[in-house]
C-alpha cells in the first residue's frame, strides 16, 4: 500500500486542489475538481504513464442519506503501463448539464465510455466529438441509472436511425462523398449471420471496400446495471451469468471474487481451487466457441464440428456438477452451492482429452492450410499502442505483442504458484487473435490438470453464517438456521460501506466489477467494465479499407459477446 | 426427320430431365451425408431408413411453402431467374453422351440429346448463360446483399469462363474435334490413351474453374451464408429458391461428366463396363465436391480474382504454346 502511495505522490504535489480520499483496497481513490480534471488526466497519461483507460462511470448519491458531494459523481479508472497497479480519479460534478471536459482527444476508447455515462446518467461531457445515446435506444426519454429513475419504467422503440449522423463526419473526414464516390452503405447487421448476437455496423462501401464504419449497440441491453440495485449480492449471481454467456461460470466467480474483496474475505484453499479449475475450463470453453464460429465464418466448416464436439463434452461436465449447461449459477459469496461430484476428475480428465485432441485436429486441418492463413494473415492489424489507446485487454491486447494478464501482473488465485505460460502475438492481425487464442487453451489445460492434482480437502465455503447459508438440516431442524437461512435470503450478504474495483482475468480481457455498498445487502451501484464494449467501439475503426469479408473474420476474431457488452 | 426421332428425342429429353432433377435432390442427401461423416456426426436420420425419405420432405416443404415475392423487386426479371439457372443447366446436358449407345429390343439407343458437331463450344455457352440466374436474380432482389452477389456473380463467371476455355483449348487441338463423342474414341484404346496423361495442366485448370463455376467451397462466394447471407438467394422463398439449388446441383453433375469424359476417358469402347466406369469417375468428381467442402476455407473475391487473371490464364495461356509447338514437331 505505502507503494502506491509514493506512486501517486507527484500527482498530490503537482495539483494541489487533488486528495487521496482512501484506498480501494489498494487502489487509491484521488479526488479532483472538476474544472481542473481534463489537465490532471493529461498529466497521468503523459507524465506518470497510466496509459490504459480502464472505465467512466458516474454515481447519483441521491439516496444516500447524508452525501458528502453533489448529486453525481464521476469515476474515471486508470491502469498504468507496467498494468499491475490502477488508480482511481472522482470528481464531483456540479451540474449534469455543463458536465466535464471530454478526455477523448487523450483516451480513444473515453468515446463509448463517456457516451454511456450520458446515456446512464445525463452528465454531458464537453467536447464530445458525438454525445449520443448507446445503449438505450434513439427514443429513450430519460436517464435510467439516474436514482429518480423507476426500474419498471421500460420504453419501447418504434423507429430505428438512419446512423448517418455519424456516417457523415466519417465521410467528410476522409473527403468522400456518397455520389461522387458511387459509395454504397450497407447495414452488417443487427440481424446478419456472422454478427455474433445483435450487433449492428454501418458501412460504406466502395465495391466490397469498406471506406468508413460505424457501429449501433445496444440491441441486447437489459439494464444490468440497474437491476443490480434492486437485488441482493447473491441474487445478482444468476445475472452474471448472462453477461459473457459463453463462460457463464468465470463472471459468477469474477463477481463473487470482488465481492469477496470488498468485504475482505479469503476462501478456504479447496474453494480457490475449484474456482480455478472452472475458471479456466471457462476460459477453454469460451475460446472454443469463438475460434469454431470465426472458422465457420471463413467456410471452414468441419473444423467447427472438431471444436464444438469437446466443448459439448465439457458442458455435459459442467452440466453434472452444477445442474446447468449455459447459465451455471453456481458460486456464491463466500464459496458456492456445493463440492464436487464424486468421480469428478475422471470426467475433467476425458474432457480435457477431447478438447485437446479437437485442439489438434482443427490445427492440422489450418495451421498450414495457404487459404486460412492468407485470408486472415494482414487483416485489421492493431499496434501495441493502437490497442492500448483502444482500450484492449485480453487476447486481443495480447495478439497485439503486449504482455498483459492479470494471472502474470497481478496474481491472484495462487495463479503466481502454477506452470503455465503467457501467450504473445505480434501483428495483433486477425491471425494472431485467433491463434493466441488456440495457445491459451492449451495452456489453460495446463492450469487445470495442475490444480486438479494438487487440489486439497476440507471445506469449500467460509465458515461464517452471516455470509453463508446454513445447511438445510440445520434450517428445517433448529429455530437458528432457520431465522439464519431466513435472514440472509431476505436482507442478503451485508457488504461494508465503500467502493471497491474488483479485475479479474476473463476469457475476453479484464472484466472488472466496480460496486459501491452503503452497508446494505443491496449494492448502491454496480458498473461492469466488460472487455467487449471496448473492443466493439474499435472494431468500425480497425475494419476500415478492409473488405467485407474480412469485416467479418475481425469481428468473430475479437469475440464480442452481446451480453456482456450491451449488459 | 421422322417422327421416330422427334418421339425418341423427347422421351430422352424427358428421362435425363427427370432422372438429373432426382440427383439433384440426391445430390443434398449425399452431400449432407458426406458431411456428416467427415464431421463426426450423423446427418439426416429421423425421414426414412437412414433419413433417405429427407429428399421427399424437403420437395414437399419446396413446393407447398409460400412464394414470398417481396415489394420493390422488378417481378418479372425476379420471377424468371431462377428458371434461367436451372434451364441452362440442364440445355447443357443436351451434347452430353451420358452412356455409350445400347441396343433395347433391337432399337440402337444413343444416350445423347443431340450430338452436334460443336458440343464442347454448347455446352460452354450454355453454362456462361447461366450467370444470368444470379446477375439477374441479385439485381432484380432490391436487396443489397444480392447486389453484391450479382456483382461477385458477373466477376467471377466472367473471369472463369476464360479459363475454361482456354485450358480446354489445349486437348481440342489434339483431338481436332469438338465432339464430346469424338473426344470420347479418341481416348477409346485404354487408360494410357486418356488425355489427362498428356494434357495434366489443361485437366488441374479445368477442375479448378470448374469449382469457380458451380461456385463450390473453396469459391463459395456468390452465394456465401456468412459473408453476403447466401447472396442472391437472400429474398427467394419455396420452389423458386428450389430452382437454383437444383441447377446447382444439376451443374455439378454435369460438368463431372464433362471431366471425366474429356479427361478421364469416357466410356472407353462402349461395353457395360466402360459405362460403369464413366459413372465411377462421375461419381468421384462429385464425391470430391464435397470433400473439398468439408476440408477447406472460401477464400476471398479479390483472391480469387488474382488466382484466375495471375496465375491460372497465365498458365493456361502457355499451355496452348507448349502443345502447339509439340504438335507442329
Amino acid at each position: 500500500m505505502k507503494d502506491d502511495l509514493l506512486e501517486i505522490q507527484p500527482l498530490l504535489d503537482k495539483f494541489e486542489t487533488t486528495l487521496l480520499l482512501r484506498m480501494m483496497g489498494d487502489t487509491p481513490l484521488v479526488s479532483v475538481e472538476n474544472e481542473q480534471l481534463f489537465t490532471v488526466v493529461d498529466f497521468l497519461k503523459n507524465k506518470m504513464d497510466y496509459s490504459l483507460l480502464l472505465d467512466i462511470t458516474a454515481v447519483d448519491n441521491l439516496d444516500i442519506s447524508h452525501p458528502t458531494s453533489t448529486r453525481f459523481e464521476l469515476i474515471y479508472l486508470f491502469r498504468h503501463k507496467e498494468f499491475s497497479r490502477i488508480l482511481a480519479l472522482k470528481t464531483a460534478v456540479a451540474d449534469p448539464d455543463t458536465g466535464v471536459e471530454s478526455i477523448v482527444s487523450l483516451y480513444e476508447v473515453a468515446d463509448w465510455l463517456e457516451r454511456e455515462v450520458w446515456d446512464q446518467y445525463g452528465i454531458v461531457f464537453q467536447n464530445h466529438p458525438t454525445l449520443k445515446r448507446i445503449l438505450n435506444h434513439n427514443e429513450f426519454v430519460g436517464h435510467p441509472m439516474r436514482k429518480d429513475y423507476e426500474i419498471t419504467k421500460g420504453q419501447y422503440c418504434t423507429q430505428t436511425q438512419d446512423m448517418m449522423d455519424e456516417m457523415k463526419p466519417l465521410l467528410d473526414a476522409r473527403g468522400l462523398e456518397m455520389e461522387r464516390d458511387e459509395l454504397m452503405i450497407l447495414n452488417l447487421g443487427p440481424s446478419h449471420p456472422a454478427s455474433h448476437g445483435t450487433i449492428r455496423t454501418l458501412v460504406a462501401l466502395d465495391g466490397e471496400t469498406i471506406r468508413a464504419g460505424a457501429s449501433e449497440i445496444g440491441y441486447l441491453h437489459r439494464g444490468f446495471e440497474k437491476s443490480c440495485e434492486n437485488h441482493t449480492y447473491n441474487q445478482i449471481i444468476p445475472y452474471t451469468d448472462r453477461l459473457n454467456y459463453c463462460s457463464a461460470l468465470m463472471n459468477n466467480i469474477a463477481f463473487a471474487k470482488t465481492v469477496e474483496d470488498m468485504m475482505g474475505i479469503t476462501l478456504p484453499d479447496r474453494g480457490i481451487f475449484i474456482r480455478v479449475i472452472l475458471t479456466e475450463l471457462s476460459r477453454v470453453i469460451d475460446h472454443l466457441v469463438c475460434l469454431a464460429a470465426g472458422l465457420l465464418d471463413m467456410g471452414a466448416q468441419t473444423n467447427y464440428w472438431y471444436l464444438f464436439n469437446p466443448r459439448n463434452n465439457a458442458y455435459d461436465f459442467l452440466s453434472k456438477l452444477t445442474g446447468a449447461r449455459l447459465t451455471n449459477s453456481y458460486m456464491r459469496i463466500g464459496g458456492m452451492t456445493h463440492d464436487l461430484y464424486e468421480g469428478w476428475r475422471a470426467d475433467l480428465d476425458d474432457v480435457l482429452k477431447k478438447v485437446d485432441s479437437g485442439i489438434a485436429q482443427t490445427l492440422q486441418m489450418i495451421q498450414h492450410n495457404r487459404i486460412y492463413n492468407d485470408r486472415i494473415q494482414n487483416v485489421s492489424p492493431v499496434s501495441a499502442e493502437q490497442a492500448i489507446a483502444y482500450g484492449f485487454t485480453g487476447p486481443n491486447l495480447r495478439a497485439s505483442g503486449v504482455a498483459y494478464d492479470l494471472r502474470f501482473d497481478k496474481p491472484y488465485y495462487y495463479y503466481d504458484h502454477f506452470d503455465f505460460d503467457l501467450v504473445v502475438g505480434s501483428q495483433g492481425d486477425t491471425y494472431d487473435r485467433m491463434m493466441v487464442r488456440f495457445e491459451e487453451m492449451l495452456q489453460s489445460m495446463r492450469i487445470i490438470t495442475q490444480a486438479a492434482d494438487e487440489i486439497p480437502g476440507g471445506e469449500i465455503n467460509i465458515a461464517d453464517h452471516r455470509i453463508v447459508m446454513p445447511p438445510k438440516t440445520a434450517v428445517y431442524n433448529t429455530i437458528e438456521g432457520m431465522m439464519n437461512q431466513f435472514k440472509l435470503v431476505y436482507e442478503g450478504v451485508k457488504v461494508p460501506k465503500g467502493e471497491y474495483y474488483g479485475a479479474f482475468e476473463a476469457a475476453n480481457g479484464e472484466l472488472g466489477f466496480y460496486i459501491v455498498s452503503d452497508g446494505s445487502g443491496t449494492p448502491y451501484k454496480v458498473k461492469v467494465r466488460a472487455p467487449s464494449f471496448v473492443h466493439m467501439a474499435a472494431y468500425p475503426k480497425i475494419i476500415e479499407n478492409y473488405q467485407v469479408a474480412d469485416a467479418i473474420m475481425t469481428l468473430g476474431s475479437l469475440n464480442i459477446i452481446a451480453g456482456e457488452m450491451d449488459r | 426427320m421422322d417422327t421416330a426421332f422427334i418421339i425418341e428425342t423427347i422421351i430422352k429429353i424427358v428421362v435425363i430431365l427427370l432422372v438429373f432433377s432426382a440427383l439433384a435432390g440426391f445430390g443434398t442427401y449425399f452431400e449432407r451425408k458426406v458431411l456428416a461423416f467427415m464431421q463426426r456426426r450423423l446427418g439426416p436420420m429421423h425421414v426414412g431408413p437412414y433419413g433417405l425419405l429427407q429428399i421427399a420432405a424437403d420437395g414437399v416443404k419446396l413446393f407447398t411453402k409460400e412464394d414470398i415475392v417481396p415489394a420493390g423487386v422488378v417481378g418479372p426479371i425476379f420471377k424468371i431467374a431462377p428458371v434461367i439457372t436451372a434451364a441452362t443447366a440442364f440445355m447443357a446436358a443436351a451434347a452430353i453422351p451420358f452412356l455409350p449407345e445400347f441396343t433395347l429390343f433391337g432399337y440402337t439407343v444413343h444416350p445423347i440429346v443431340a450430338d452436334i458437331n460443336v458440343g464442347i463450344l454448347y455446352i460452354l455457352g450454355v453454362m456462361a448463360i447461366g450467370l444470368y440466374g444470379p446477375l439477374l436474380g441479385g439485381m432484380a432482389s432490391n436487396n443489397k446483399y444480392s447486389l453484391i452477389s450479382a456483382a461477385r456473380g458477373a466477376a467471377v463467371f466472367i473471369s472463369y469462363e476464360v479459363v475454361t476455355g482456354l485450358s480446354l483449348l489445349a486437348p481440342m487441338m489434339m483431338v481436332g474435334s469438338l465432339s464430346l463423342i469424338d473426344f470420347n474414341n479418341y481416348q477409346a484404346g485404354g487408360i494410357g490413351e486418356w488425355i489427362i496423361w498428356s494434357q495434366p495442366v489443361a485437366f488441374i485448370l479445368f477442375w479448378i474453374a470448374a469449382f469457380a463455376e458451380t461456385g463450390r467451397t473453396p469459391f463459395h462466394l456468390i452465394a456465401n451464408d456468412h459473408e453476403i447471407i447466401d447472396g442472391f438467394g437472400t429474398e427467394y422463398s419455396g420452389m423458386r429458391w428450389g430452382l437454383f439449388f437444383i441447377g446447382e446441383y444439376a451443374n455439378m453433375f454435369f460438368i463431372s461428366f464433362v471431366m471425366a469424359i474429356i479427361f478421364l476417358g469416357g466410356f472407353g469402347d462402349g461395353t457395360v463396363l466402360g459405362a460403369f466406369a464413366l459413372l465411377g469417375k462421375v461419381a468421384f468428381f462429385f464425391f470430391f465436391f464435397l470433400w473439398t467442402r468439408a476440408a477447406w476455407p472460401d477464400v476471398r473475391p479479390d483472391q480469387l480474382m488474382w488466382l484466375c487473371w495471375k496465375v491460372l490464364m497465365p498458365i493456361a495461356v502457355l499451355n496452348i504454346v507448349i502443345t502447339g509447338i509439340v504438335m507442329m514437331f
